[in-house]
């Protein structure tokens, strides 16, 4: 990967993605669900960008409004040289070969009246003019590529264990030899023992294929595991957007703190001597978000300026970017204290 | 907890089958283990290691058939729980055993408003009026660190999150002050911020109730937080079981090493590359004649094959008490090697 040159291949700028809420008895527009409010990234051809959050975060929903699974309310997606949010219908047809997704729920994302081969050969069926054979190599291939045995590729899904089953979806988002690939929490629903399989697999075929990975994930063990950098999302926007050894390091925004402290190490030494960050309360509701910055609500070292004005997400130190106002020129002071705490903080 | 804590609950050789019209699966097999007064049992395997069947045998939640506890003894203070009537049962579930499953958004009822749903086992097993049961369930749901509860009591579960309802969960758990609380995953279904706060919650009403609790999950990080001791299972039997400590540092069966090292860490050195514990779960039909694990385990030599390891202990103590493994590469064949 270090061969790779380091221009993006996928930026998105200012990204929304605004749900209606229709109410009353004429179902009239009464407000939004502001799932992501102004999301901007780019991901370097050939790296991995992890994106975290909890639920409800706008995590899953950056990753779809992106390849337009859903219509973006606003913004600019360029994938590979287009901006596939304002794409025709027909050059977004042209253009999804590229841009593929492995979802979460391998039971729930494969078809089960199915079998294996029409599964993977559907895409190349949509999008080439192959014969019957030439479709089944690459059925095969792929297959091949993702550790499948070719003698199942009759079979349903349903004889398939979670592993396996993943193993199919990420084949299917192969056929067509994408550059860019969504990974919606893909191990979010196997064992323990499984998920290091398809880590491994997602991060072998990143090698020999040259691939692109948007990871998005809860598990912030696994995406330091995988990621080059990492962007971390509350209540629809973004609070760091770091290198993944700064962040996991050092993390900037108090959000990202709390969330790297939440974090159980499998370690009961570790676990007696730290000092959790727990975060009272829940999230608030995306509908009704709060007046100044998203996490005002829940901050552990909230000031009045958080209350009535939204952070910037600015560059604080060399590549990395955090919306906070402890690190904004007002707040100048406190980013140095912030430091200060956050070097000690490592040593605990 | 000055004075040597006292057995609460005794389970010894449980044995449960389904059947099933592939044949019988033997989900849980000759499982032993015992919980002292206020303390901490972690039970960690993945899904199909029979962690939940066993905790659910112990009350007889399962439904029979296809369930079918073929043998063992529960010992709650004494008495058999697999040799109670129904009616005796009923006044131990929810009394002296408190339960809490793994998903909150299911496991309560959605037509019955919170305060009905604490209420009930307050009234049932406690012979509590309206007024006491709903003073108490005010209590209870203050214990638990919901704010509002008076107001809250009147409200249906869709109104609340997750966490809060995994909080009320647990207050359910707990409306009869009960000896043993099980916890089947209660934390799983939760975001880390919100299971970091239910972890410190049950940190702080041990230490506030002292009750004694089984924690059931397939995550190594919560149990290094919060247990005194840990029981891995795998294929239907415990495989390990040792003090907390002394099984992150020392852990002995193949399984536990390579759970250990599947999982990437967020402090530390960055993982190059995960170790795979290649293969799948076994299927558990048919009672179990060699090793569980020998399909996926780098050590498989021939006994493994031929004999289900029984557990033994690795540091003298008797089974149960310290570290003891099922596995017939860790003792005594290795220590015999080691001295060869």
């Amino acid at each position: 990967m270090l061969d790779a040159p380091a221009t993006p291949l996928v930026q998105v700028q200012d990204l929304k993605m605004h749900f209606p809420i229709y109410s009353g008895l004429f179902r009239r527009h009464t407000g939004d669900v502001k799932a992501v409010d102004g999301v901007s990234f780019d991901i370097l051809a050939g790296q991995t960008l992890g994106l975290v959050g909890e639920s409800g975060c706008g995590k899953s929903t950056v990753g779809r409004a992106m390849l337009r699974l859903y219509e973006p309310t606003a913004g600019r997606v360029v994938i590979d040289g287009d901006d596939v949010a304002t794409l025709s219908p027909e050059a977004l047809r042209k253009k999804r070969p590229t841009m593929q997704m492995v979802f979460q729920d391998p039971q729930a994302s494969l078809n089960p009246r199915m079998t294996l081969a029409e599964i993977v050969s559907e895409p190349l069926e949509e999008h080439t003019n192959w014969t019957r054979d030439q479709k089944l190599e690459r059925v095969y291939e792929l297959m091949d590529q993702v550790g499948l045995n070719r003698r199942f590729v009759n079979r349903f899904p349903h004889e398939f264990s979670g592993g396996q089953r993943q193993r199919i979806g990420i084949a299917r988002a192969l056929a067509l030899k994408p550059r860019f690939i969504v990974c919606d929490e893909p191990i979010a629903a196997l064992d323990v023992s499984i998920q290091a399989q398809v880590v491994n697999l997602l991060e072998d075929l990143q090698e020999k294929l040259g691939l692109t990975y948007l990871f998005i994930s809860h598990d912030l063990s696994m995406v330091r595991h995988l990621a080059q950098r990492v962007a971390v999302m509350y209540l629809g926007r973004i609070a760091e957007l770091s290198p993944s050894k700064d962040l996991y390091a050092r993390p900037l925004h108090p959000y990202a703190e709390a969330l790297l402290s939440a974090v159980n190490e499998p370690d009961p030494e570790l676990a007696a001597r730290r000092n959790r960050i727990i975060l009272k309360g829940d999230v608030p509701s995306p509908a009704n978000p709060p007046k100044g910055c998203n996490f005002c609500t829940r901050c552990p070292r909230v000031m009045d300026i958080c209350r009535t004005v939204k952070p910037d997400l600015l560059e604080v130190e060399p590549g990395r970017l955090v919306a906070c106002h402890l690190y904004t020129a007002a707040g100048s002071t406190g980013a140095s204290e912030a430091n200060e705490r956050n070097q000690q903080g490592e040593t605990r | 907890m000055a004075e040597p804590a006292a057995t609460v609950l005794d389970v010894r050789d449980l044995k449960t089958v389904f059947r099933t019209r592939g044949g019988e699966v033997h989900a849980v097999n000759d499982v032993s283990f015992h919980l002292k007064r206020g303390e901490l049992l972690g039970v960690v395997g993945e899904s199909g290691s029979g962690k939940s069947v066993t905790m659910m045998s112990l009350l007889r939640l399962l439904p029979s058939p296809p369930a079918d506890i073929r043998g063992g003894k529960v010992l709650l203070d004494g008495r058999d729980l697999l040799a109670m009537s129904d009616d005796e049962l009923r006044s131990v579930r929810g009394a002296k055993v408190g339960f809490v499953f793994q998903d909150p958004m299911t496991s309560l009822n959605p037509v019955f408003t919170l305060g009905d749903q604490i209420m009930e086992p307050l009234i049932k097993h406690m012979r509590l009026s309206r007024s006491q049961a709903q003073a108490r369930a005010i209590e209870l749901l203050e214990l638990v660190g919901i704010p509002g509860a008076a107001q809250r009591l009147h409200q249906y579960p869709h109104q609340f999150s997750g966490g809060m309802r995994q909080r009320v969960m647990i207050a359910i758990a707990l409306a009869c002050d009960p000896d043993v609380l099980i916890a089947d995953e209660p934390t799983t279904a939760l975001d880390v911020t919100i299971q970091a706060q239910i972890l410190e919650l049950v940190k702080e009403l041990r230490r506030k109730l002292g009750m004694a609790i089984i924690w059931i999950t397939h995550d190594l990080g919560v149990i290094a937080g919060i247990a005194d001791r840990v029981m891995v299972m795998y294929g239907g039997q415990v495989v390990e079981h040792a003090p907390v400590r002394e099984l992150f540092a020392n852990p002995q069966h193949p399984y536990t090493r390579a759970l250990l090292q599947t999982i990437p860490r967020i402090t530390g050195p960055r993982t190059t590359r995960l170790k795979v514990i290649e293969g799948q779960p076994p299927i558990l039909t048919g009672p179990l004649t060699a090793c569980p694990f020998r399909a996926r385990c780098e050590h498989r030599f021939d006994t493994c094959d031929a004999v289900n390891p029984p557990r033994r202990a690795i540091d003298g103590a008797p089974i149960g008490l310290g570290h003891d493994v099922a596995c017939h590469w860790v003792a005594p064949a290795r220590q015999e090697a080691a001295h060869a």
